[in-house]
């Protein structure tokens, strides 16, 4: 009992206590199950029994033409997620943070952009999917029918599923990272606007010169979340197609083939191998990325 | 906004001007419309819940509507014959609410930690904090999917809380909130006897109230719309979450579309609730990944 009295009135031992349930998830939902991932990837295991392969898994995946193709996709959407999901949430973050307009029109605005942020991905899937359908009754082509076009099947051609994804994300993101930037933007002084002014600088000026870099921070955050999201997208997709196959594996994405490999085939030496590789990819690019956006430089000039 | 490139410079000041007030109504009469362009899918899959069920999926949602082809057909069934649509619901919820119980109180106790302490290891640990922000889950889903099977725990919920109970972005985000908590009203608690823990949950949480909301929200929507580790995971459909039973209806065997249509929508109904009572605390918890300052 003096022994737990004292634990508990110790502040010497009171921090190991407290992130004890950290360090437990750590080391047994992270870095042992990373440690098998890399084991494995070494492995080929059949019927439960593992044998040392080396570097095999690693050759056959760089030979492999589906992973080629998967990493693509993922490649592919994670760049053009980036271009349209910062870009546009800015512009309408700038829309709501002007001082012209009707302010509950703006908060009105401001909480519908949220709402698909609150769907589920089987839900918004669901939506995407009846709205992309092929026959001519479907909502998109019913919009470009508008425009005197043919029925598009949509989810069997490439371009098509690919503006269907993107609808999807833009969609269910758009109302986040515009709640980014306005944060990011309500931050940044007001004086700095009224100096501007002074100096004659127009709204636009004002938006790319004083705006802009006050908020790099927020724009590097976004895109780096961006690029880990975008490169392990798979729910997405798994819900348009309704599973893992689409035509020609237009929608494989690499956790797409992680999942086909590993789970659905059970080959997990070889998905484990595919799961490093993109970690490497994702960790390489993001802290590339960060060196770059000189963000690191900052964290310890602090 | 005008649409002027940047590299117009010192000529955009000859520009013809619209009037002030015009502008704002661009600009208003603009975001009006987008509204109505994010609402649509919603406002469609709302219409959609009217109609037949093996209809819409044939034709797709459209904005062609027969109106006479309307009925309340699809609510009666909802509530009178949707089979285990209202179990799945009640396991949404009952796992909502321990897992948002249990990652509150595991993950602030553990930024409580980082934030008033100093001890041993803690910039590596809380770099590991930082590390785990920035790994994809379905990156982590292979490796702890192995360790589900190897340790023979699939299909219980206790999988699916336990691994995510110490949640990275929500212990960073307590940790940055207790961050600002003034330390002589730790010291004061030290004074009047209390323990470090009863300072804790004494002193602290009662301050802490709104990054508790804030981090409910946010835990709980994610929760509630988890789907891919509850899909490796659980087998038997008793213990389906919504999303997992919404998705087994997907399939044209089971012929199950009114269902699918309904039940999608109607399980949006507790979120949406929420977010309009909450909405600040939704906001604050959104963003709650966002480094401050």
């Amino acid at each position: 009992m003096a022994v737990l009295r004292r634990l508990l009135y110790s502040q010497k031992a009171a921090p190991y206590l407290f992130i004890a349930p950290f360090v437990i998830t750590l080391l047994a939902f992270w870095l042992v199950p990373l440690a098998r991932t890399f084991m494995l990837s070494t492995q080929e295991v059949v019927f439960g029994q593992a044998a040392f392969i080396g570097l095999d898994n690693y050759q056959r995946l760089w030979e492999d033409r589906l992973f080629w193709k998967a990493m693509f996709n993922s490649a592919r959407y994670m760049v053009l997620t980036i271009a349209l999901l910062i870009p546009i949430p800015l512009v309408l973050a700038a829309a709501i943070n002007s001082k012209i307009g009707s302010e509950r029109v703006k908060a009105v605005f401001k909480a519908s952009m949220f709402v698909p942020a609150l769907t589920s991905v089987v839900v918004a899937g669901v939506i995407f999917r009846l709205m992309f359908a092929e026959s001519g009754t479907g909502l998109m082509n019913q919009i470009v029918g508008v425009f005197g076009l043919d029925p598009v099947r949509w989810l069997r051609i490439d371009t098509g599923g690919l503006i269907a994804l993107l609808a999807l994300a833009m969609w269910r993101w758009t109302g986040v990272n515009i709640l980014y930037f306005l944060a990011g933007m309500q931050a940044i002084p007001e004086e700095y606007y009224e100096a501007a002014t002074i100096d004659g600088a127009g709204k636009v000026q004002q938006f790319f010169h004083i705006t802009l870099p006050n908020l790099k921070p927020t724009i590097v955050y976004v895109t780096t979340i961006s690029i880990y999201g975008g490169l392990a997208m798979f729910l997405e997709s798994f819900m348009l197609y309704r599973g893992n196959a689409s035509p020609n594996d237009q929608g494989l994405t690499v956790i797409g083939y992680l999942y086909r490999r590993g789970i659905e085939q059970n080959d997990l030496g070889f998905a484990s191998a595919v799961g490093v590789v993109l970690l490497v990819v994702i960790m390489t690019i993001n802290l590339t990325f960060l060196t770059l956006s000189g963000t690191f430089k900052k964290e310890s000039a602090r | 906004m005008s649409a002027e490139p940047m590299s117009a410079g010192r000529a955009t000041r000859t520009r013809i001007q619209l009037p002030y007030w015009l502008h704002g109504t661009v600009q208003t009469t603009l975001l009006l419309i987008l509204t109505l362009v994010v609402l649509a899918p919603l406002l469609i899959m709302f219409v959609a819940t009217f109609q037949d069920g093996n209809d819409v999926i044939r034709r797709g949602l459209s904005l062609k509507i027969d109106v006479d082809s309307l009925s309340l057909d699809n609510y009666v069934m909802l509530f009178t014959d949707s089979g285990p649509y209202f179990r799945w619901f009640a396991n949404s919820i009952f796992l909502t609410v321990v897992q948002v119980a249990g990652t509150l109180l595991v993950s602030s106790f553990v930024a409580y930690g980082f934030a008033v302490y100093d001890f041993k290891g803690k910039t590596a640990l809380f770099i590991a904090v930082l590390l785990l922000m920035a790994v994809p889950f379905e990156i982590m889903m292979l490796p702890l999917y192995v360790l589900v099977n190897d340790v023979g725990l699939a299909d219980s919920y206790s999988v699916i809380v336990l691994p995510f109970l110490a949640a990275a972005v929500t212990i960073f985000y307590f940790r940055q909130y207790f961050l600002g908590i003034p330390k002589d009203l730790l010291e004061a608690g030290r004074m009047d006897g209390a323990t470090e823990f009863g300072i804790f949950f004494k002193i602290v949480v009662p301050v802490a109230k709104p990054a508790f909301a804030a981090m409910a929200i946010l835990n709980g929507m994610i929760i509630w719309n988890n789907f891919l580790w509850p899909l490796l995971v659980l087998r038997s459909e008793s213990k389906f979450t919504l999303p997992i039973g919404l998705n087994t209806l997907l399939t044209p065997h089971e012929n199950n579309y009114e269902l699918l249509i309904i039940g999608s929508l109607f399980s949006l109904l507790p979120v949406l609730v929420l977010f309009l009572l909450f909405q600040r605390f939704f906001v604050a918890g959104m963003t709650a990944g966002a480094l401050k300052g």
